[in-house]
């Protein structure tokens, strides 16, 4: 047993049965993952890869096999339990950003802590913190509908590290975003996961979010196919600007 | 938590304001028409009880037996002994004595010759031997339409609409025509000095009403009355108290081998006003659950697609680690604020309304034509304590059935079900 390890997944199967006809979205998939990690499933559209994501974020469970997320063995968690997990450990950040509309970008980022029930004042200090990071804290008053589709990604962005959550999961976040949005937040989540040594793991088909992974993995019709490590990024290059 | 949920409902008024209002209206009828039916209900109660039934009533065991048919012949004798007896055992009650007859009121022309006549419907009380409750319980200074209240023996009143009808102007003097109580032939001439306008349709269409004593005299009833009523000092019925004093004076006064001895029967006894007043409350009963129904419809289906439009936000919530149960427990919250909210407002429109009506009242004098309860024309709300509650039932009862059938389907939902929803939203 490795100490410093994030997630492991053994012979993760997931199954859709479709009346008759089964259908394999994940087989036997092997992985493992540490802290630090910067890593991206690839793949064709229907490969497994938000099928996975969802497994390791304790959404969904696994067919067969064995998933365990920081200690915990994901096919043994009641709801309660998986909530638990989901709410202390995991941050998600989704293709459509996903904030509640009728609240402010501070009371959006605000939802995990007080779902943590943390006390009022160290809340606004680290919504603070957080929207410092995604260089949003001038407009902790605006409402979504007020901002541009980056900004709002940036605002999930937020919303998902404020509580320093051990794993971020995104499921292509850069989707909706031009490419000058895209190289931004992922610019973002380069700089949080070097400083705050968060892991990150993406699910994507965008080519600009492939250039800054560390660790790709290429999943075919529900199995890995390639595992690549990158030990620097080749795109980090021309877009270090430093931060 | 509560804060959070707040916001949200003031902010997405799109959300809350059709379960708001809906909640309103409903929680307002339901207030206006308890409202209205308890006035009903006690306008019935009074009604009854001023004219008719008073809160106890004590007659002969036979008379009781028909009663409707006002057999005189059978009236309680004895009766200032009974009334002393009564003053000293049951001091919390007010009993005054009375005599109903029935005949024929004649008036005559100049020369003496039958000009018109009409049936009456008499009422004899004590008007001129004080102390006497009954220009209180009657209400008389208000009733009268024109003329003065009878001063001296021999003066008596009839209903306004008897005047207008056979001309009779207050001083004229007229015959009525009667039954003795051995059953012969009383006559006796009378001045109405004035007339009375009750606003109960069965008083006021031939009602005259005489002193008590003038009564004794032209029916041969000395010291006799038909009926004694009872009424609680305050004017407020009390049944318990009531059937308390009927069982112990039924207990002593009354045996059932003799006749004529007397037999008391509380305001609910009488004409199958305790039936008419269940009814009643029946009705009101059913409207209210007739309204939890419809409005926990409509706010089911309110909750169904707020839910369907909230789905990105159930969703995240679920991803951000909420718990399920939590979930659904805030979602039915944050109805029950909304219900809250719409059952004060809903209230307190109702209780305005409600109050109206009470103050104003309605003339229903055109339904009332051939109606044989006693009920005054004007009807009136009346609100009692539970006005103010009674919204609280539809209002939060089908809030709660409302919001918890259409979150269900969350709540029942996979997690990852929502999840692949989510995407596809
Ligand atoms: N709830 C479900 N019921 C049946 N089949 C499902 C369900 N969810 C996913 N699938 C199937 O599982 C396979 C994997 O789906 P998944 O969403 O993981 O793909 P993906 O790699 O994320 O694709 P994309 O790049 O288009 O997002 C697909 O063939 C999909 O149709
Ligand atoms: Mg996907």
């Amino acid at each position: 047993m490795e100490n410093n390890r994030l997630i492991l997944t053994q012979k993760l199967t997931k199954i859709y049965s479709m009346g008759q006809h089964q259908l394999y979205a994940l087989k036997e998939v092997d992985l493992s993952f540490g802290p630090g990690e910067f890593a991206g499933l690839v793949g064709p559209s229907g490969s497994g890869k938000t099928t996975f994501l969802n497994i390791v974020g304790s959404l969904d469970i696994p067919s067969k096999g064995k998933v365990e997320v920081l200690g915990r063995q994901i096919e043994t968690l009641s709801h309660k339990q998986a909530a638990e997990l989901r709410k202390r450990h995991i941050g998600f950040i989704f293709q459509t950003f996903n904030l509640l509309p009728v609240y402010t970008v501070f009371e959006n980022v605000e939802f995990p802590l007080i779902l943590l029930g943390v006390p009022a004042s160290e809340r606004r200090q680290r919504v603070m913190e957080a929207l410092e990071w995604v260089k949003l804290a001038d407009r902790a008053n605006s409402r979504p509908s007020q901002l541009s589709g980056g900004e709002c990604q940036r605002v999930a962005i937020a919303r998902a590290i404020v509580k320093k959550p051990a794993l971020i999961l995104a499921d292509e976040p850069t989707a909706n975003l031009d490419a000058q949005n895209s190289h931004n937040i992922l610019q973002i989540m380069v700089r949080l996961n070097q400083e705050l040594g968060t892991t990150f793991i993406f699910a994507t088909h965008d080519e600009k979010v492939i250039g800054y992974l560390k660790r790709k993995i290429t999943l075919v019709d529900g199995k890995v196919t390639k595992d690549e490590i990158f030990s620097s990024p080749p795109v980090m290059e021309g877009h270090h600007e430093s931060p | 938590m509560i804060r959070f949920l707040l916001k949200g409902i003031l902010r997405d008024r799109s959300r809350s304001l059709l379960p708001f209002l809906t909640i309103c209206f409903g929680v307002m009828l339901t207030v206006v028409l308890y409202s209205w039916m308890k006035g009903a209900e006690a306008n019935i109660a009074e009604s009854s009880a001023r004219f008719d039934y008073g809160h106890l009533k004590i007659m002969t065991r036979a008379y009781a037996e028909e009663a409707e048919l006002i057999p005189n012949e059978l009236a309680l004798v004895g009766v200032s002994e009974l009334m002393a007896k009564l003053a000293k055992d049951f001091p919390q009650i007010e009993w005054t004595p009375r005599i109903k007859f029935g005949g024929l009121l004649d008036l005559p022309d100049e020369k003496g010759e039958t000009l018109v006549q009409a049936p009456i419907s008499g009422l004899a009380v004590n008007l001129l031997n004080p102390p006497t409750p009954e220009k209180d319980i009657l209400n008389l200074e208000n009733a009268l339409a024109r003329g003065r209240l009878p001063q001296e023996a021999g003066e008596a009143l009839l209903s306004e609409e008897l005047a207008q009808r056979l001309g009779i102007k207050p001083g004229s003097v007229a015959t009525i025509i009667s039954q003795t109580m051995t059953g012969s032939l009383a006559l006796a001439n009378l001045r109405f000095v004035g007339t009375i306008r009750f606003g109960i349709q069965v008083l006021d269409a031939q009602a005259i009403l005489i002193d008590l004593a003038d009564a004794q005299r032209i029916l041969d009833m000395e010291d006799a009355s038909g009926e004694i009523l009872g009424f609680f000092k305050d004017g407020i019925f009390r049944q318990k108290v009531a059937e308390a004093i009927v069982n112990q004076f039924n207990a002593s006064f009354s045996q059932s081998s003799d006749r004529f001895s007397p037999i008391m029967k509380s305001l609910l006894d009488q004409g199958g006003l305790a039936d008419l007043l269940a009814m009643v409350q029946s009705v009101y009963s059913i409207i209210i659950f007739v309204f939890v129904l419809a409005m926990s419809v409509v706010l089911w289906n309110a909750g169904l697609m707020g839910n369907i439009r909230r789905f990105g936000e159930i969703g995240v919530r679920l991803a951000m680690g909420e718990d399920k149960g939590h979930l659904y427990r805030s979602l039915i919250s944050e109805s029950l604020i909304i219900g809250c909210l719409g059952s004060i407002v809903g209230t307190l429109g109702g209780l305005g309304i409600a109050y109206y009506l009470q103050v104003k009242g309605v003339n229903v004098a055109s339904i009332m034509e051939s109606s044989s309860i006693f009920i005054s024309e004007v009807m009136r709300a009346r609100i009692t304590w539970f006005s103010a509650v009674v919204g609280f039932i539809p209002g939060l009862g089908a809030t709660l059935i409302g919001s918890t059938l259409s979150a269900l389907g969350v709540y029942r939902r996979q997690t990852s079900g929502l999840m692949k929803e989510l995407e596809a939203y």
